[in-house]
């Protein structure tokens, strides 16, 4: 190889390199710098009182929800573009596309005005003693609102490759729609099931914008993971923020390797 | 060819499941945003506040998009054409953006680029700083969409165009760049929606001054001192530039495939 | 179980793939759908399934209408081009799926698993998952599999095609045994004629949407009906309105009443069998078909200048029957 293609192979490789060290690598890094900077007994304190497990512990409470709720929406939604015949198909892609495309906290915004004092279901529920905003339904359904792309996304292209020979063979052997969804559709699509489910899940989590909107960030009631670690840093309680973002860090982390093992079970 | 006999069951639950989670909530927010009237609308998206919001969500999220473009496309290349030990780990390392969470992503920023830097660098509360959370934030967008493609990329067009006397440059320019336009297309669209919607890691690094208050960040804060009129007008039009972009850049792309490949 | 299918139609958008078709599929034999892609004989397949609802027209079995009835529900075993294997179980779970869905207990469902697998020759190979078995063992699972549940009618999608040539023919024959063993009413889709004439009892010719002919494999080949059936089943040449076999040509080293001045282009030896590539005075070309022997015999060389003259050859009137012309008798 000439030198000057040697040159530009060795100086691409470590421009895009360095740049993912400088904006990604290190910085995170520094948050386990800084988490144990106190040493390892203050870290573990500042993460486990009464506050931070209510806060993680709700945060997977929510997670946990739209997760189920967007997984089976998103299947079943995956298996109406991919296997029927209907009009408005591009309409539907947009919509599911949508959250992908607004502001957390503009979905926080649209569901106070719809579930506020004033707003269209505001009365409905609230007369009724049931409180979305300012508690765990609101939170929800910010959370479901901005994780539901995903499932959709990671099964349509997997349902188009497996093509529907297998479903009609099951058939002629007898197999009702159930059957055949569940013993020949559903193990076919399983890795892009869990690519997607996994996908919703680290959305979910980290959720910020919609649920600070939408949640009053009301300290030991309706404070997520998340919302809790920005109190601490603007209290500058910043052993407990670092600390939380490093065990939010692990769990991406983990996610990270998640999707990794997925996305290789799926390509084979 | 159909299968489901229960399709149309199917479209329904379908439907009501997206119209209580996305369309009803969307329609609430457009409806309540105009019931001042058109004037209320206007006047709340022309104050001088909102204005200088959206005006530097919008320059920002084009600056970074431009970034992008040359960062994820090296890294794209990298990623495929390179071989290097610890490949495979850099090229999980490209979804954390995507797997953590924003609040998250602001403050390991800080910890190291912020008042307490150990390097020095101090971009704290500066247009840079939100820069570098949003470049944090939208690096795998690009690199993502591209990379597939560079993997399917028949090397053949490009052993033909060196045996016809063609720089390496001229064959990226010529060859190479066009069958990636597409996928850049895609993951632009996807990162300057990402860029101009961005709250969680801004929040932190913006500290609150007027400066460095993107389109999210007056929203907020419209929300919180009660002000949900203004905060639904700049809603409504960040939203509608979000998908103004997404078309725009969808029909590009449309025309894209169907010319340059 | 005998199939009767009544004025079958059936369209895709502007495409008619089915125009009219009416087929009677006697009890216990084997059939061929044959025809060129295009032809409908894979929708015929597919409607006789009930994985098509034909837009128009009935499909009898045994006696009884299931036009209306699902795939489910109508005892036919299918067997596809691709297999279809379900790719994320064991060639076991695969033939013992349709049990399994029947709620067989398993001792029972494990007894017929290992009859079939003996019977399709898999032995041994129970516990492999598909992708570790080549095209030829996952077509004879899927046979299987689809005998498992005792269908009524065993209809196969060009079993087949997606198959090397070797193993193409070593299958044709086991299907064919396969049937003399089990006697299920057998219906098959081919567009390869070999393949028609070698392994069915009864070939349907179907060309764009409608039946050419029904009838034995001899009886198409000796009295075609129609100039499409003569050139697809077996090899034709054809002068003026005159269509005549390769092997019906023959080849004299003197003029006669009936024979006509051509020069051998080439002659080609394919083993047993020998062509002879013809250009007749008019610029023409046929070519000719005969044993290594014959050949021998008339000591044949390129550019060599015969005269030749047809045996037997059909001609086919636009209104009326094909006509069958004897010529001169052969030496």
């Amino acid at each position: 190889m000439a030198a000057r293609d040697r040159l530009g192979k060795y100086g691409l490789r470590y421009f895009a390199l360095g740049y993912l060290t400088m904006l990604l690598l290190i910085p995170v890094g520094m948050i386990s710098y800084r988490a144990f900077e106190h040493g390892f007994s203050a870290a573990w304190s500042s993460v486990t009182t009464p506050d931070a497990l209510h806060a993680f512990l709700l945060t997977i409470e929510i997670a946990a929800i739209a997760v189920v709720a967007n997984t089976i929406f998103g299947v079943g939604c995956a298996l109406l573009l991919v296997r029927t015949k209907f009009r408005g198909k591009a309409l539907l892609n947009a919509i599911i596309d949508l959250p992908f495309a607004i502001s957390p906290v503009v979905v926080g915004l649209a569901l106070l005005l719809l579930y506020g004092r004033t707003g269209w279901f505001g009365s409905m529920f609230l007369d009724n003693g049931v409180q979305i905003l300012f508690a765990m339904p609101g939170m929800v359904l910010a959370t479901i609102f901005i994780s539901l792309p995903f499932v959709v996304r990671e099964v349509v292209p997997v349902l188009h490759e497996i093509g529907d020979e297998q479903e009609q063979a099951a058939q002629t052997l007898g197999a009702n729609w159930w059957q055949t969804f569940w013993r020949i559709t559903l193990p076919a699509i399983r890795w892009g099931v869990g690519y997607g489910v996994v996908l919703t899940t680290a959305r979910a989590l980290g959720e910020f914008g919609a649920v600070a909107v939408v949640s009053g960030r009301i300290s030991g009631q309706t404070e997520t993971a998340p919302l809790w670690v920005w109190r601490e840093f603007g209290q500058f309680n910043t052993t407990g923020a670092y600390t939380a973002s490093l065990v939010l860090a692990l769990i991406a982390i983990a996610t990270l390797l998640a999707m990794n093992s997925f996305k290789r079970k799926e390509a084979s | 060819m159909p299968r489901l006999g229960g399709a149309p069951l199917g479209r329904g639950l379908v439907t009501a499941y997206l119209s209580v989670i996305v369309l009803i909530p969307i329609a609430a927010l457009v409806s309540k945003s105009l019931e001042g009237g058109l004037s209320g609308f206007w006047d709340s998206v022309t104050s001088p506040l909102a204005l200088s919001a959206l005006k530097l969500s919008l320059i920002l999220a084009v600056i970074v998009v431009a970034i992008n473009l040359v960062t994820g496309t090296a890294l794209a290349w990298v990623l495929v054409r390179d071989k290097f030990p610890g490949k495979a780990l850099v090229n999980s390392v490209i979804d954390l953006p995507f797997a953590l969470p924003t609040v998250v992503a602001g403050i390991t920023l800080l910890a190291l680029y912020g008042t307490n830097s150990p390097v020095g660098i101090d971009i704290a509360f500066t247009r840079v700083g939100i820069t570098v959370a949003l470049l944090f934030v939208t690096l795998p967008f690009i690199v993502r969409t591209v990379q597939p493609v560079l993997l399917e990329l028949d090397r053949e067009m490009e052993e033909a165009a060196a045996s016809l006397g063609a720089s390496p440059f001229t064959t990226f320019r010529r060859v190479i760049f066009p069958n990636l336009r597409p996928a850049l297309l895609a993951g632009t669209a996807l990162a300057f929606a990402r860029a101009i919607g961005e709250f969680g890691s801004v929040i932190l690094i913006s500290g609150n001054l007027p400066k460095t208050q993107t389109a999210p960040l007056f929203i907020f804060a419209q929300i919180e001192s009660g002000n949900t009129e203004g905060a639904g007008a700049v809603s409504v039009t960040l939203l509608v530039i979000a998908l103004l972009v997404l078309l725009v850049i969808g029909r590009l792309t449309h025309w894209s495939l169907r010319h340059g490949r | 179980m005998s199939i009767i299918v009544e004025q079958a139609r059936k369209q895709f958008g502007d495409f008619v793939a089915l125009d009219g078709v009416s087929i009677e599929v006697p009890d216990g034999s084997l059939t061929a759908l044959l025809g060129p892609s295009g032809s409908g004989k894979s929708t015929l397949l597919r409607v006789i399934a009930g994985l098509e609802k034909p837009d128009s027209g009935r499909v009898m079995i045994s006696g009884g209408d299931a036009t209306d009835v699902p795939a489910q529900k109508r005892g036919v075993g299918f067997v596809f081009q691709h297999y279809a294997a379900f790719k994320h179980m064991t060639v076991r779970n695969n033939i013992a799926f349709g049990l399994s869905i029947r709620k067989r207990p398993k001792k029972e469902i494990a007894e017929r698993v290992d009859e079939l697998i003996s019977l399709v020759h898999l032995d041994g190979f129970g516990d492999r998952y598909p992708s570790q078995l080549s095209g030829g063992q996952r077509q004879r699972m899927a046979l299987a599999r689809a005998l498992a549940v005792e269908p009524k009618v065993l209809l196969l999608d060009e079993p087949f095609g997606a198959l090397d040539a070797n193993v193409r023919k070593e299958l044709r024959l086991w299907l064919r045994r396969l049937h003399d063993d089990v006697h299920v009413t057998t219906i098959f889709v081919t567009h390869d004629q070999e393949e028609a004439m070698e392994v069915a009892g009864q070939i349907v010719v179907m060309n764009e949407g409608r039946v050419e002919q029904t009838g034995q494999p001899n009886d198409l080949y000796e009295h075609p009906q129609t100039e499409f059936v003569m050139s697809f089943i077996g090899p034709v040449n054809r002068r003026g309105a005159m269509f005549i076999r390769p092997h019906d040509i023959e080849l004299l080293h003197v003029p006669a009443p009936e024979a006509e001045e051509a020069m051998i282009e080439r002659v080609v030896n394919l083993g047993f069998e020998t062509r002879v590539e013809l250009l007749l005075a008019d610029g023409e070309q046929l070519w000719a078909q005969m044993t290594r022997a014959e050949a021998d015999l008339l000591e044949l060389v390129d550019g060599q200048i015969v005269y030749v003259r047809p045996r037997r050859a059909k001609v086919f009137e636009p209104n009326g029957d094909p006509r069958t012309e004897e010529l001169a008798s052969a030496a």
